[in-house]
């Protein structure tokens, strides 16, 4: 049987040369595996890694599709460090903006910005009502939140769906399952750069993310919650020794992932899309997962993981679009990346060894 | 010569060293069993005793020493070659799979080939001729414990051994059950197989077995014949006689009560805990009291209702300084001057992957906080505790290799230190210490006796759980034993002898409560 034996001493070159190995195996299966379907690889590589930063208008595109993983992912992170398994974050994402987009809705004519506050609170307390029900269920009756959150997943999508087809339904929208359009006041507009204008899609959005990743950077090394949160993770003895409560931990770190979902959703929603529709999510709520992981249950690291995810997802859209290679494939590329940048981190802490019996 | 008497040894031991690490769990061990003989294997936890036979059942690997069957040199290298030398085992904690028939379980673990009819025929003819009542069809989960413990023996049955190991088998059974068990037993030694028998309950030796063989710190301290010892003789070879009684000068007479706890039950809050039965324990302060017991007899149930990680019933069952706390939690607790220490230094009283400081904060925390003040509340971090952190390391010689280092860069004697120092800090007036020596050096762990004593010479009130007798008479004033829930009467040390301890350690509750009433 193999097995791990953990390091004494984390090599300190190979934090910095696990990775580029990881990128080096990426690089070399990825070429293998395009080459013999047929395509060029080259080409490929060009398009899945480089092309998203081909054009500025380009680059601004990653941080639009970043944004709504990174606000995820730092919710996700708080879950992940305390040893909670939020997986729904695809779920509370839907029920965010589908609260939020209703409740705009209902003021069909305001102008004022300021009616986005109130939907980012909508949308923080839609998201949060999601997490609740598997919070409340494993704290008092100790039922798997990994389960709970996971198949709330799918009642939050087919809630949308019957939201958008019928009570919300525009009935100017030719029988297409469409809401009504926002009014301005609940839409987040892109940044007019001076003299050059729009860069792509570039919204008002990502100014979350600027406020949120030093905001949860400091919860986490400098209060006394984040500090609650690492012990519950890493010794729950530990935390029921130093008097914390297991039980409230676990109800805010789900609250708070739920809640950052839920304004995700809105964020979404109202920068790029402007109404509601059956499909908002495009599975973010479950590649956050991948990026809270990838960043290290870190909010500087989940900031880059989420810029190359997104990169990535661009890539393949772009491969995609211009070589015509199917997103299966891409996706699967996808797969090898993290294959390999997981292992190189796990190779990192552990090294194997075969063990006859124990 | 000798020939005659080495003909009917049919399983011998010599030398067998062990060692984990630095820890040397098996020194120079002999040991022959006769054929047919129920050989019992005694002594305290820790002594050595499971490390031996899982050795003889190939489960670990001896680092030297030599094993005969038949007076032939045999190598265990895996249980599939001992069972093939004909040595079976029926462990502590069973390995069957629950979702998996009777009929099953015994097939996966069979070395031989045989054909599923045939099998459950064999079991059910095994199952009668040992009267060890089992259908091969019945599903294990629906299975009582005195049941599947039958299905193990029958498992090892299947395979003809010559020396079947049993460890502990009666820690889980009924007096019905163990009463059946010593039957099937010595018919089975009767029929020419050898038993090794582990345990640490007096009785049931005396009753089954044909020799003992002692065991204390990992060495073979006697091999007495069973049927002409007693169990006061036993008792005392397993406690060791010689008790250094290095007693503190000038005791405080100070007869002011610090603790006190009342008729304290709890029900066990799963099925492997254990229910704590009217305790009722009182402390002055400049006491020592000692609390032996053999683990897994509700030493960790009680650290955690002592210490307010479980929180009493009542808030009359557990007083300071005759004012009922039971219902306080274990933060206000320690504000009121009570400290418990607990057995896991790692993952229960330090968090293993944060550094000294954070761990200070994890049990300091509430001393930053404000009343008035819920902003500042908020913001408290580990950096407050950094200046207490590096003061306790200095003033306890907390050897660390860098200036604040994770919990897991300490050597055990050191973190232990640490959490000593960081509780000791608080200048508390109760302090409970669940086995604090437990497998740390003798160096540091004469080290941390001494500052037990020296709390107590300060005027202090300290509870000591421990094992280990001689710890628990070096150290102690008064001395109790807790057994399966049970807290046995308190006594001035000088009125108690190893021999009693050991009885009550030992004493099987259920038999005792069977002569209470005829």
């Amino acid at each position: 049987m193999f097995t791990f034996i953990p390091r004494d001493k984390i090599s300190k070159n190979w934090v910095i040369l696990g990775p580029l190995v990881s990128i080096f195996f990426t690089i070399f299966f990825g070429l293998l595996i395009f080459t013999f379907l047929g395509y060029d690889p080259l080409e490929t590589l060009y398009q899945v890694f480089m092309s998203p930063f081909s054009r500025i208008d380009r680059i601004s595109d990653i941080f639009v599709k970043a944004c709504p993983l990174i606000i995820i992912g730092c919710g996700l992170m708080l879950c992940f460090r305390a040893n909670i398994w939020n997986i729904g974050a695809e779920g509370q994402f839907i029920i965010g903006a589908l609260l939020a987009g209703s409740f705009a809705l209902m003021f069909p004519d305001v102008e004022n910005k300021i009616l986005l506050l109130f939907m980012f609170l909508v949308g923080f307390i839609g998201g949060a009502i999601w997490a609740f029900i598997p919070a409340i269920l494993k704290t008092r009756l100790n039922v798997n939140e990994i389960l709970v959150s996971l198949m709330l997943v799918y009642v939050a999508m087919l809630f949308i769906d019957f939201i958008v087809r019928g009570p919300l339904r525009d009935p100017m929208s030719f029988g297409f399952p469409l809401s009504k359009p926002y009014p301005e006041g609940a839409l987040i507009n892109k940044i007019p750069f001076p003299g050059i204008g729009y860069l792509g899609q570039l919204h008002y959005g990502i100014l979350l993310i600027v406020l949120l990743i030093p905001l949860s950077w400091i919860f986490i090394n400098k209060t006394l919650g984040g500090f609650k949160i690492t012990v519950l993770g890493s010794a729950p003895k530990a935390a029921k020794f130093a008097g914390f409560k297991e039980n409230s931990i676990t109800m805010t770190v789900l609250l708070l992932s739920g809640g950052l979902a839920g304004i995700a959703g809105v964020v979404e929603v109202s920068a790029n899309m402007g109404q509601l529709q059956p499909e908002v999510s495009f599975g973010y709520g479950f590649t956050a997962i991948i990026v809270a992981f990838l960043g290290r249950l870190n909010p500087i690291g989940i900031l880059f993981a989420g810029i190359t995810i997104a990169t990535v997802k661009l890539g393949a859209d772009n491969a995609q679009m211009t070589m015509g290679i199917p997103k299966v494939v891409t996706g699967l590329f996808e797969g090898i990346l993290l294959f390999f940048l997981l292992t190189g981190e796990t190779l990192q802490k552990y090294q194997i060894k075969w063990k006859r019996f124990k | 010569m000798a020939n005659g008497k080495e003909l009917d040894i049919l399983f011998k031991a010599r030398k067998i060293n062990k060692s984990f690490g630095d820890f040397k769990a098996n020194i120079d061990i002999d040991i022959s069993i006769k054929k047919g003989e129920i050989h019992a294997l005694l002594g305290e936890n820790g002594a050595g005793k499971s490390t031996l036979v899982k050795i003889f059942y190939g489960v670990l690997k001896h680092d030297s020493g030599t094993i005969e069957i038949n007076n032939q040199l045999i190598n265990i290298s895996s249980p599939q070659s001992a069972r093939k030398n004909g040595v079976g085992m029926v462990f502590q904690h069973f390995s069957l799979f629950p979702a998996l028939t009777v009929a099953e379980n015994i097939l996966i673990a069979l070395d031989q080939k045989i054909g599923f009819q045939r099998l459950i025929s064999d079991i059910r003819k095994l199952s009668k001729e040992w009267d060890l009542f089992i259908d091969p069809l019945r599903l294990i989960s629906d299975l009582s414990v005195g049941e599947r413990q039958r299905v193990e023996i029958i498992r090892c049955l299947m395979q003809n051994p010559k020396l079947l190991i049993m460890d502990e088998p009666t820690s889980v059974l009924t007096p019905q059950e163990i009463e059946n068990l010593f039957k099937i037993l010595k018919r089975l030694s009767k029929s020419g197989c050898s038993i090794l028998y582990i345990s640490h309950k007096l009785e049931e030796i005396i009753e089954l077995a044909n020799q003992v063989t002692i065991l204390k710190s990992g060495r073979c301290v006697s091999t007495l014949n069973a049927k002409t010892t007693s169990t006061k003789e036993l008792a005392e070879t397993m406690v060791g006689k010689k008790i250094t009684k290095l007693k503190k000068n000038n005791i405080k007479n100070n007869k002011t009560v610090a603790f006190e706890v009342k008729n304290l039950n709890k029900i066990k809050d799963n099925d492997f805990g254990i229910t704590l039965k009217n305790i009722n324990l009182k402390i002055n302060y400049g006491e020592i009291l000692g609390i032996a017991g053999i683990a897994g007899n509700g030493q960790n149930e009680l650290m955690d209702v002592l210490s307010g990680e479980v929180i009493c019933n009542n808030d009359n069952e557990i007083l300071l300084e005759n004012v009922p706390i039971g219902q306080k939690n274990i933060t206000l607790r320690r504000k009121l001057g009570i400290e418990p220490i607990p057995e896991e230094r790692t993952l229960h009283a330090t968090v293993p992957n944060l550094a000294l400081n954070q761990n200070t904060f994890l049990t300091y925390y509430y001393k930053y906080k404000n009343r008035n003040n819920f902003f500042s509340n908020f913001f408290i971090s580990p950096q407050h505790s950094s200046e207490e952190s590096s003061k306790i390391i200095k003033d306890n010689d907390v050897r660390c290799p860098e200036p604040n280092p994770l919990a897991n860069q300490l050597s055990g004697g050191n973190l232990q230190k640490f959490i000593l120092g960081r509780s000791m800090a608080n200048n508390p007036k109760v302090a409970i210490f669940s086995q604090p020596t437990w497998g740390v050096d003798i160096g540091a762990a004469t080290s941390i006796r001494q500052k037990l004593l020296n709390l107590s010479q300060k005027g202090k009130a300290v509870i000591l759980i421990s094992q280990d007798l001689e710890e628990i008479f070096e150290l102690s004033d008064k001395v109790c034993v807790i057994n399966n829930g049970v807290l046995s009467n308190i006594l001035p040390v000088n009125e108690m002898s190893a021999s009693d301890v050991g009885l009550l350690m030992g004493a099987n509750i259920n038999n005792n409560k069977k002569s209470e009433v005829s």
